[in-house]
């Protein structure tokens, strides 16, 4: 296509045969299957790409890999698909690939942000501590709205995320980050003898920085040769897992990596049924860290223009995609290796018009392969500054004398800049793994020291320097690794012909006239940190390097300073005049690269987002109109409406039927815990408040649990079933945390108890009929069994028969009505309710939900822990303090209640309040005072804990928890509320049926 | 995520356990005995050292035992884990790095 | 398409296990002498193990140090219970049904273990998991007991109100191996 007129004639790795369409902001272009967004846009010419953070330059493409800072863009599938902060470097191609720029408005090349450039001055380092402090309520109405709109970047999309995202653990032997050399190396010798091994790169295709090298000759073969053997190689063994377009991304303890596996991505139509993206979370025996090394820019005046970039990017955008980032190019050299671009450039028809190093000595063979290639080399030059807005077009380079005087200052036209300050090893992984980082004096780099976390490094990334050590080091590290993980593996020898250059160079910053640091020599490109704003935080008093990446915010973008820190480091030292290890150094954190949320929800989304807990009858709910309620993980009726009816209809009409009827309900969700063992009673009797010594086979007993410090911790009906076998309920949240607390008192304190304990909670369903006709109805049922008040009387329980359904039938209520829980094995739970519903409906029987069911206990006083109490009460303020058994030598919390603070006067206590209004229904957790009108702060006595309205009294009622409460009872307190305070009347917590006569009919 | 090794089941995911605070405080024989300062100092003082702690944890959802474990809380590393019952083990220093493996 | 999926035909199956008897046996060594010889074997006695009665449908499952699951069929079921209590009468234990309690899922095929590790945290290699290992863990947010039963088999057994959770991660899951 005519369009690719940076396109070389032949050469790199892309599809020439097949084009691919794609827009950047709104433009067609064209480019090839295996082009990325970025060697697209550059193929056509397209150098702008991005406009900066904070002073909305004009932005080119600095790299062409993951360190990329300028070209974020967005792209955008659909309205619900829209990923936005994308490195263009990274994006592939697809055909109908639509990409935006982003952070210009109205459009990249007229920006109206870029008036920030102009006023750069106001915008110095700190600038948003500095400018924003007054007046204080500006920041809020002024400031941050319009400073949100203008800052951040990128836009999200706007509807929900349509696609699926997977999740996954997995385990091996040896875990390979990173499939350059090395790591194609080291993952060759450890799965030669049986290890398992996963090797993952970022990349689509493996191969790291040999597929930069097209001159390179390994084992006497191609390097692109000798690469697609190995894969093969590797594919063919089964116990190597290859994951490519795989960013690792975390190191955690114990060799737990996280990977982050893009699966869809680069797809023109994302499969269907495939996940867009896995989390991996890799648990290897050994790691080999093998992620390579990153080329630094080189900070001067005007380093960011569009068509500046990194000569490892030139490379690779040639060499990969066969792209020609100019056609008269300067390089800046700070390191031998960076001669290759230009030689390869030339190789390819590019005209260079000088190699300006700014070392007095450069390495002689390239110097010597340079002069020999007809290119012009100055030596110890510095750069003062470039030309062009919208592209590079000229840069002017000189000597600096000793004084800091120029000379020799000249101006060369070009229109790209490469330049290579040297390497840094990425040596993320191994950082965040809390291993050691080292100083390597001779490469002025940190490199992996001592490590915590099983692994080793290999290859550039721990500064090694050369094509064939890296690919030893790799051998030997996928060697040890195997051996380590327990299996043997073979290293392997390997020699290559190369013409290479050291990726040695100098972190800082190049030295300008008078050794002013120049204000638009950008040292974080992403955050718009120049070298200026890092002497401006300087001389601030900003000491440690901490300090400075803060104040600055060098470092603190997305990229997180994979191209600045070190430079960075290198000009604060140099500040400073210290050695750069004495800066000190930043703590690299996880994520490598940015990662979606998506990968972190993974399958926990919708109906799968948490365990949804159905009941033995919740088809039969579902079935007869319940709403439902979640409780914990259950879903439990709430109320059962009949047409028409709203919330407080339903529940009125189904309290009504249990007062004067019969009602059914669902109570399956109690905890329950069988405690079994010969010790049984002498171990619930150390635990609980109440005597079980005293409580008789086939009797029931309401008990309190507290804690240690005294507090209600949780309650429930106590059933003994046998001698030596209770069974216990508990609240319907409280069963795993009470099962939990017994068993640590049990193994850790009382060993020596023989009683053993086995949660129920899932074996029975538990019917609940409840209300005065409620032995009319289940006397039918239960084959004949004595269901009198005289052989079942209240607060008793009897093993039976309903129907052909084995029961364990309790005589027990949470209504204040004549009421029994049949447990049925929940496997019969639905079967049994029907039996019950078919002989209840003679008796207008009607089934209520726990909105009815909390009513109903209101009115009778009963208490739900965690909304009468909450940690902070005894069964004493509760109002319980009958149950305490006093004479007891000991039971967990009893120490605590003698506590002076929990015998204190002024203690909240569980009263009952009746509005004067009868029909106003207090708001639950309103504080209440005793004097009406007062300043704020008010005085304030308690709270309310639950409040209703009652239909059999006509009126509303309400529980609380008022200080000395009981004291209270018939005066008026008051609930001070938006509209003003409401008077109500202390009274007893009980309304109804005071005496407890129907329980007992 | 930290390979756990509970005394019963072998080294297991970290997931399947809970921390249940500070180990070796005994319930006192009787409570009753004890004095307000003495009894708060069991219920709520707890130590917070800068290295080798004493822990309490339970194999939730595995065995369902507790045990007690060594752990440096320098480095975060498990050193050792031994059932209850068993006096602490004499670890000096700190954890190797790594911890148990 | 992930290399991951490239090397076998992706295939797994979730099947009910019928219903059966199960009871928890808690108790001192003793106990579980006494209920091995009811049983019919020994019980197991280390971590993770699984002890069955050859030519029965009797399996015990270690899941504690004092805790076994005994298990076997309906038809079975009130002819083991009388032979464990009548065993068990000279010794503290409890015993308890839990039938109803739980229920078990069969996840067999290829992928299986690929399926299973999707959020569950284990290794599930034959070498770490050998066949008739059993043990509780987790599976995303709901707590299992896992019992591998073949190479390429296993019974997830789970609170009976967790099985439509379970199951829909599952089939969640597989989505992904139906489209490879």
């Amino acid at each position: 296509m005519s369009q690719n007129t940076c396109r070389t004639a032949a050469g790199g790795r892309i599809d020439r045969s097949r084009l691919v369409n794609f827009t950047f902001d709104g433009k067609a272009f064209t480019g090839h299957v295996g082009d990325t967004l970025a060697s697209a846009l550059l193929a056509n010419g397209v150098h702008l790409v991005g406009r900066s953070f904070k002073y909305h330059r004009p932005r080119g493409l600095l790299a062409a890999g993951v360190e990329e800072p300028n070209a974020l863009v967005a792209v955008v599938r659909d309205t619900a698909r829209r990923t936005p902060n994308l490195r263009a470097t990274q994006v592939e191609l697809y055909e109908g690939l639509v990409a935006e720029s982003q952070n210009r408005w109205p459009s990249l090349q007229f920006d109206v942000g870029a008036v920030n450039d102009l006023l750069s001055p106001l915008f110095p380092a700190g600038f948003y501590y500095k400018t924003f402090m007054w007046p204080r309520k500006a920041w809020h109405q002024v400031f941050e709205p319009v400073v949100r709109e203008a800052a951040g970047l990128g836009k999200p999309p706007t509807e929900p995320d349509p696609d699926t995202y997977a999740q996954r653990f997995a385990h091996c032997d040896v875990l390979v980050v990173g499939a350059g050399p090395a790591g194609i190396a080291a993952a060759l010798a450890a799965s030669a003898k049986g290890a398992s091994v996963l090797l993952c790169d970022e990349q689509p295709e493996f191969g790291g920085s040999l597929l930069d090298e097209p001159n390179a000759q390994v084992n006497d073969h191609p390097a692109a040769e000798w690469l697609k053997a190995s894969l093969a190689t590797l594919r063919g063994r089964a116990n190597v897992t290859l994951l490519s377009r795989t960013t690792c991304f975390g190191y955690f303890a114990h060799n737990m990596l996280s990977l982050n596996e893009r699966l869809t991505e680069h797809q023109a139509t994302p499969m269907t049924g495939v996940p867009r993206e896995r989390l991996w979370q890799v648990r290897a025996k050994e790691v080999v860290l093998a992620t390579g090394a990153i080329e630094r820019p080189l900070v001067f005046p005007g380093n960011d223009r569009p068509g500046v970039m990194l000569a490892s990017a030139a490379r690779t955008f040639l060499n990969r995609y066969g792209v020609k980032v100019g056609s008269r190019v300067v390089l800046v050299a700070g390191c031998d290796a960076a001669y290759l671009a230009a030689f390869e450039l030339r190789a390819a028809g590019v005209k260079i018009e000088r190699i300006a190093d700014i070392r007095p000595a450069p390495g002689e063979a390239v110097h010597a392969a340079a002069l020999s290639a007809g290119i012009a080399v100055s030596t110890g030059v510095t750069v003062l500054g470039t030309f062009g807005w919208l592209r590079v077009t000229g840069i002017t380079l000189a000597h600096l004398a000793d004084d800091g005087s120029v000379q020799d200052r000249e101006t060369l036209d070009c229109d790209a800049v490469l330049m290579s300050g040297g390497y840094t090893p990425t040596v993320h992984l191994f950082s965040q793994s809390r291993g050691k980082l080292r100083f390597d004096e001779a490469q002025q780099v940190f490199v992996p020291g001592n490590s915590v976390e099983r692994e080793r490094s290999a290859g550039a990334c721990c500064g090694t320097d050369g094509l064939r050590a890296t690919l030893e080091e790799g051998s030997q590290a996928g060697t040890s690794a195997a051996e380590a993980a327990g299996k043997a593996g073979s290293a392997e020898g390997y020699h290559v012909q190369l013409l290479e250059g050291s990726m040695v160079g100098t972190p800082g910053v190049l030295p300008q006239p008078g050794n002013i640091p120049p204000s638009k020599a950008f040292v974080d490109f992403q955050n718009d940190v120049t070298s200026k704003d890092l002497a401006l935080a300087m001389r601030e008093g900003f000491e440690s390097v901490e300090h400075i990446k803060r104040y600055t915010t060098n470092g603190m973008a997305t990229d997180q300073g994979k191209t600045s820190n070190m430079n960075s480091l290198g000009f604060v030292s140099a500040e400073k005049g210290v050695a750069l290890p004495k800066a000190g150094l930043t703590t690299f954190r996880m994520p490598y690269t940015p990662i979606t949320f998506g990968i972190f929800a993974g399958y926990d989304r919708g109906d799968l987002f948490d365990p949804v807990r159905p009941t033995p009858t919740h088809a039969w709910a579902v079935a007869n109109g319940a709403v439902f309620e979640d409780v914990g993980l259950w879903k439990r009726s709430r109320y059962f409406p009949r047409a028409g009816e709203n919330m407080h209809a339903a529940v009125d009409r189904e309290c009504l039927a249990v007062r004067n009827s019969v009602g059914l309900f669902d109570a399956s969700t109690l905890g329950k815990i069988e405690v079994v063992g010969p010790d049984a009673a002498t171990f619930l009797n150390r635990l609980y408040v109440n005597n079980f010594n005293t409580l008789a086979e086939g009797k029931c007993r309401y008990g309190i649990l507290t804690r240690e410090d005294g507090f209600v911790y949780d309650d429930g009906v106590i059933a003994r079933l046998a001698e030596d076998r209770f069974h216990v309920t508990t609240t319907t949240g409280g069963a795993p945390r009470v099962l939990h607390m017994m068993e640590d008192y049990l193994q850790t304190e009382w060993p020596d108890l023989q009683v053993w304990l086995t949660s129920t909670t899932e074996q029975w369903s538990v019917i609940a009929v409840q209300g005065p006709k409620a032995r009319e109805v289940i006397a039918p049922l239960v084959n004949g069994l004595d269901v009198s008040n005289a052989a079942l009387p209240h607060m008793s329980m009897v093993r039976g028969m309903l129907g052909d359904i084995p029961m364990l039938l309790m005589r027990v209520s949470f209504t204040g009505e004549l009421g029994y829980e049949i447990n049925v094995p929940a496997g019969h739970g639905q079967r049994a309710w029907e039996m019950v519903w078919a002989a209840g409906l003679a008796y207008g029987m009607t089934p209520y939900g726990t909105e009815t069911m909390h009513v109903l206990r209101a009115e009778k006083g009963y208490v739900i822990v965690g909304q009468e109490t909450d940690g902070t009460v005894t069964p004493d303020d509760a109002g319980l303090g009958w149950a305490v058994a006093k004479s007891k030598p000991d039971f967990v919390g009893k120490r605590s209640l003698a506590r002076p603070a929990l015998v204190a006067k002024g203690r909240k206590q569980l009263v009952g309040l009746l509005t004067a209004e009868p029909k106003t229904v207090l708001e639950e957790g309103a504080q209440i005072a005793a004097v009406p009108e007062q300043p704020v702060p008010m005085k304030l006595i308690g709270h309310v804990t639950s409040s209703y309205h009652s239909a059999v009294l006509g009126r509303s009622i309400a529980l609380a928890l008022v200080a000395d409460g009981r004291a209270l009872m018939g005066q008026t307190v008051y609930i001070p509320m938006p509209g003003g305070a409401i008077a109500a009347q202390v009274v007893a917590p009980v309304f109804y049926d005071t005496e407890g006569a129907k329980l007992h009919v | 995520m930290l390979v756990i090794h509970c005394p019963y089941c072998g080294p297991r995911p970290e997931l399947e356990f809970r921390h249940c605070g500070q180990a070796h405080i005994a319930r006192p024989l009787d409570p009753s005995a004890q004095t307000a300062d003495e009894w708060g100092e069991y219920l709520y003082l707890r130590e917070n050292p800068k290295g080798m702690h004493a822990e309490r944890w339970r194999h939730m959802h595995g065995c369902g035992r507790f045990f007690n474990a060594l752990r440096d809380t320098t480095t975060d590393f498990f050193v050792t884990t031994y059932k209850c019952g068993e006096p602490r083990p004499a670890v000096s220093g700190t954890a190797p790095a790594g911890g148990q493996r | 398409m992930s290399e991951w999926f490239a090397k076998s035909a992706a295939q797994a199956a979730l099947t009910d296990v019928p219903e059966g008897r199960r009871w928890v046996l808690r108790g001192g060594d003793a106990a579980l002498a006494a209920a091995g010889a009811a049983f019919g074997a020994s019980l197991p006695a280390q971590a993770g193990g699984v002890a069955r009665v050859a030519g029965t449908p009797r399996a015990a499952l270690w899941l504690g140090p004092d805790e076994i699951w005994l298990g076997t069929s309906m038809d079975d079921g009130a002819a083991l219970e009388a032979a464990l209590q009548t065993g068990l009468a000279a010794h503290a234990h409890s015993l308890v049904d839990i039938s109803h309690r739980n229920v078990a899922l069969e996840l067999s095929g290829t992928h299986a273990a690929w399926l299973l590790n999707s959020l569950c945290p284990l290794e599930l290699t034959l070498e770490a998991f050998p066949v008739d290992t059993v043990t509780r863990t987790l599976f995303s947010k709901a707590e299992i007991v896992l019992w591998r039963t073949g190479e390429h088999s296993f019974q997830i057994v789970l609170g009976r109100s967790f099985r439509g959770y379970v199951s829909g991660l599952l089939a969640e899951v597989s989505r992904e191996l139906a489209a490879a």
